[in-house]
């Protein structure tokens, strides 16, 4: 027999609970979204012990069940809700042990759910440094409930943790709070109304604006007791459920937790006085940006000159030696330098994803939040928008699902709408070989300068998010309340294994997302690009032997441009030619623009695909562009063509993925629309600008 | 005095707060009467405020801030 039972996890952000998860899980996770929402969800499955196995999910972290973003606003809802699919059979909350006092205030919110819950208490091993000692026995008494000790980076705990949950029908529910000590009038009305009820899931029906069994709201306003009264006097509720807790908490701990003050955090704060100092906290994080950029261009260029190569030659490989119909083609030059162009990109994302979860774990982020907070909010922006910004650098999709955290509608719309001008990983492929191509390979006060010309570009993207937004805060008329609150957690060696997971699951979200719109980009361009409306396609043989006397090569070269041009996609290049002939481009460009209008690494691939058509020559995409001529004999890639098309994808708003998610998040098409209108615009005057300056 | 008025490095106590504008949230952090409050750092223009309130490290904005009561323990 086998059972399978589902299990929430849930504590405050920074409490170690995704480090459970992995331990408990190990790569047996999957990531998705919830429904209709972007909020991420999280789940991996588990064997507890013979026969019982279980559906972990990985719940975002809150503080509380009053939900103050749409993260924690997925927590509530489903702990709500008994018929939802994911309702878990047990609840497991985890708490570190340095925080455990406002990590016990959400166990018992959930505790007085009436969901069997086990508190886990992290971070154990750190226990006798910092002088704490628990009375777990004693703690289990007074909670009522399962405690497990666990320490996720000694790897203790977990087995005794999978054996509580398997046996998590043995567990008391009794409540922890008794709401009628915060206002007896008020509570003893509610429940007269609803007898039935759980009086907690009330309260939250009328603070959260959640419903369970068909009662909303609108239900509880309907009847007579007055429930639901000011927003200032359900607040001051709140405070006072929010001062019993505390009240209650207390009383445990005083008899279970003992703390010797002596052995403070002294280098802690001692780390927080630099790191957060009002100058070298900005220099230091200046050095980091630094570093991480120069980490990506440098290390990521050996592997990416492999995979290049490697496709190039399995491309020519079956070229040569599959037969030649419409399928084994297809594949040839079509589909494998489709998946080159996805693959090509892997190194640069895991580096970017290494760099930011790196960044999360050791807690550095939230001090950049502080740093940055006054600053951004002259753009109107928050602090909180920086780790939209920075990782908007790997891809502004995770960017913009990050704002979720930010409260303050009016700063979370502005970074949504912003963001996508941060230089994302996608843009780096058409950088890199621009820049390449156009930018000499020469030293600049000591400095590589295609490498300080990529930087310029990256710090256009962040001017230009800047300035956006300054202009967003001046026209968008929202109501504006603050509610910027931001833990700084204690600084932590990062877990290589969590760094490992984070970096592989992005990378592979990105590779299957992104990669099935490049491969069925590159499949329909070479399929525009292998046929003709015309008959002068199919004769292109005939018409171009006939007034030329070339050797082999060159004749073979000649008829594939010829079919080119003569293709649908040439066609295509060709109408929209006068439109950006001023921009310094021709119509292979323009072909390539228009496709990558749906993912803008679909250049690169384009390109390759639009130069490889037809052609037998063992060369990287590179050479051939540096080839490249227009038909008066001059190169097509200038230094003024090649910035021209740099600033129009610094700026251009070429991405459907993007745009989507905009849409979602906003939940209207109307900011998409303004979006795309405003930045292609943007990106076709500065680029315009750039070719006639140059 | 209100928190916005703490120097760096000064320990105070929670005397009151506006329950409508000071977030539930940090309520929920410990920012309760009574409780421990000290100013660890400050950015400049002295906003936002980098706080440790009954040992729970937070930063908050001077705007929030101004709706603290408190009074000091430890200059």
């Amino acid at each position: 027999m086998n059972r399978r039972i589902k299990v929430a996890l849930i504590g405050n952000p920074n409490t170690g609970k995704s480090s459970v998860f992995n331990l408990l899980t190990g790569l047996q996770q999957k990531t998705g979204n919830y429904p209709g929402i972007t909020v991420e969800k999280k789940e991996g499955y588990c064997r507890l012990n013979k026969g019982v196995s279980a559906t972990i999910f990985d719940l975002p972290g809150t503080y509380s069940l009053n939900a103050s973003s749409l993260d924690e606003n997925i927590v509530i809802e489903l702990l709500m809700n008994r018929k939802h699919v994911d309702f878990p059979d047990v609840a497991v909350i985890v708490a570190d042990i340095e925080n455990i006092k406002r990590n016990l205030l959400l166990f018992t919110q959930i505790k007085d759910l009436g969901i069997p819950s086990i508190l886990v208490v992290n971070m154990s091993d750190r226990m006798r440094r910092k002088g704490i000692s628990l009375d777990v026995e004693k703690m289990e008494e007074e909670l009522n409930t399962k405690i497990v000790l666990t320490s996720t980076l000694k790897k203790e705990g977990i087995q005794t943790l999978k054996n509580e949950i398997a046996n998590y029908s043995q567990l008391e529910h009794s409540p922890c709070l008794n709401f009628r000590s915060i206002d007896p009038d008020y509570f003893t009305s509610l429940q007269k109304t609803f007898p039935k009820q759980s009086i907690y899931k009330l309260w939250l029906v009328i603070t959260q604006d959640v419903n369970f069994a068909n009662i909303d709201r609108n239900t509880i306003q309907s009847t007579d007791g007055d429930h639901t009264r000011s927003v200032s006097f359900l607040k001051r509720l709140q405070q006072r459920e929010t001062i019993k807790r505390y009240q209650f908490i207390n009383e445990v701990l005083k008899k279970c937790l003992q703390i010797n003050r002596e052995q403070a955090t002294d280098f802690q704060s001692r780390l927080d006085r630099i790191l957060t100092h009002r100058f070298w906290g900005y220099m230091i994080f200046f050095v980091v940006l630094f570093t991480i950029f120069q980490a990506i261009y440098d290390w990521s260029s050996y592997p990416m000159d492999a995979i290049d190569s490697a496709f190039v030659s399995m491309s020519e490989w079956a070229k040569t030696n599959l037969p030649s119909w419409f399928v084994p083609k297809l594949i040839a030059e079509g589909i494998i330098p489709g998946l080159g162009g996805v693959a090509i990109f892997i190194p640069q994302i895991a580096i970017l994803f290494v760099f930011i979860s790196i960044l999360e774990e050791t807690g550095y982020m939230s001090r950049v939040v502080f740093l940055m907070d006054r600053v951004l909010r002259r753009f109107g922006l928050s602090g909180k928008s920086v780790v939209p910004l920075i990782s908007g650098t790997a891809c502004a999709i995770p960017a913009i699902m990050a704002t979720r955290n930010i409260e303050n509608w009016k700063e979370r719309l502005i970074t949504i709408l912003v963001t996508p001008f941060t230089t994302c990983s996608a843009r780096l492929p058409v950088y890199l070989i621009l820049i390449a191509l156009v930018i000499p390979d020469t030293r600049f006060l000591g400095a590589n300068m295609q490498g300080l010309v990529l930087m310029g570009l990256y710090l256009l993207g962040f001017g230009m998010a800047l300035a956006a937004a300054y202009v967003l805060q001046l026209v968008l008329k929202l109501p504006h309340k603050t509610a910027f609150v931001v833990e700084m957690p204690n600084y932590r060696i990062p877990i290589l294994r969590n760094v490992g997971i984070t970096v592989y699951n992005k990378t592979k979200s990105f590779v299957l997302e992104a990669g099935k719109i490049i491969l069925a980009i590159s499949v329909l361009l070479w399929v525009l690009a292998s046929n003709g409306p015309n008959s002068s396609f199919g004769q292109a043989e005939a018409i171009v032997v006939v007034d030329q006397e070339l050797t082999e090569a060159e004749l073979e070269q000649k008829i594939s441009a010829y079919k080119l041009e003569k293709s649908y996609l040439g066609e295509i290049g060709k109408f929209i030619e006068p439109a950006i002939a001023p921009l310094g481009y021709d119509w292979k460009i323009g072909i390539a623009i228009v496709s990558s209008f749906a993912a803008r690494e679909v250049f690169v691939g384009t390109l390759a695909t639009i130069y490889n058509v037809g052609t037998d020559e063992e060369d990287t995409i590179k050479n051939r562009m540096a080839d490249e001529l227009h038909p008066d004999g001059k190169p097509v890639f200038t230094l003024a063509s090649g910035m021209s098309l740099m600033i129009f994808y610094a700026f251009a708003m070429q991405c459907m993925s993007t745009l989507a998610i905009v849409r979602k998040e906003t939940n209207s098409w109307k900011w998409p629309t303004i979006q795309l209108i405003v930045m292609t615009l943007v990106a076709y005057l500065a680029a315009f600008a750039t070719f006639q300056v140059l | 005095m209100t928190l916005a008025q703490l120097k760096k490095g000064e320990k105070a106590v929670v005397e009151d707060l506006n329950t409508d504008l000071v977030p539930l949230k940090l309520i929920e952090m410990g920012c309760l009467p009574g409780n421990s409050i000290e100013l660890l750092q400050l950015a400049p223009f002295k906003d936002p405020l980098f706080l440790n309130i009954n040992g729970a490290q937070v930063a908050i904005r001077k705007e929030t801030a101004e709706h603290i009561q408190v009074k000091i323990i430890v200059a």
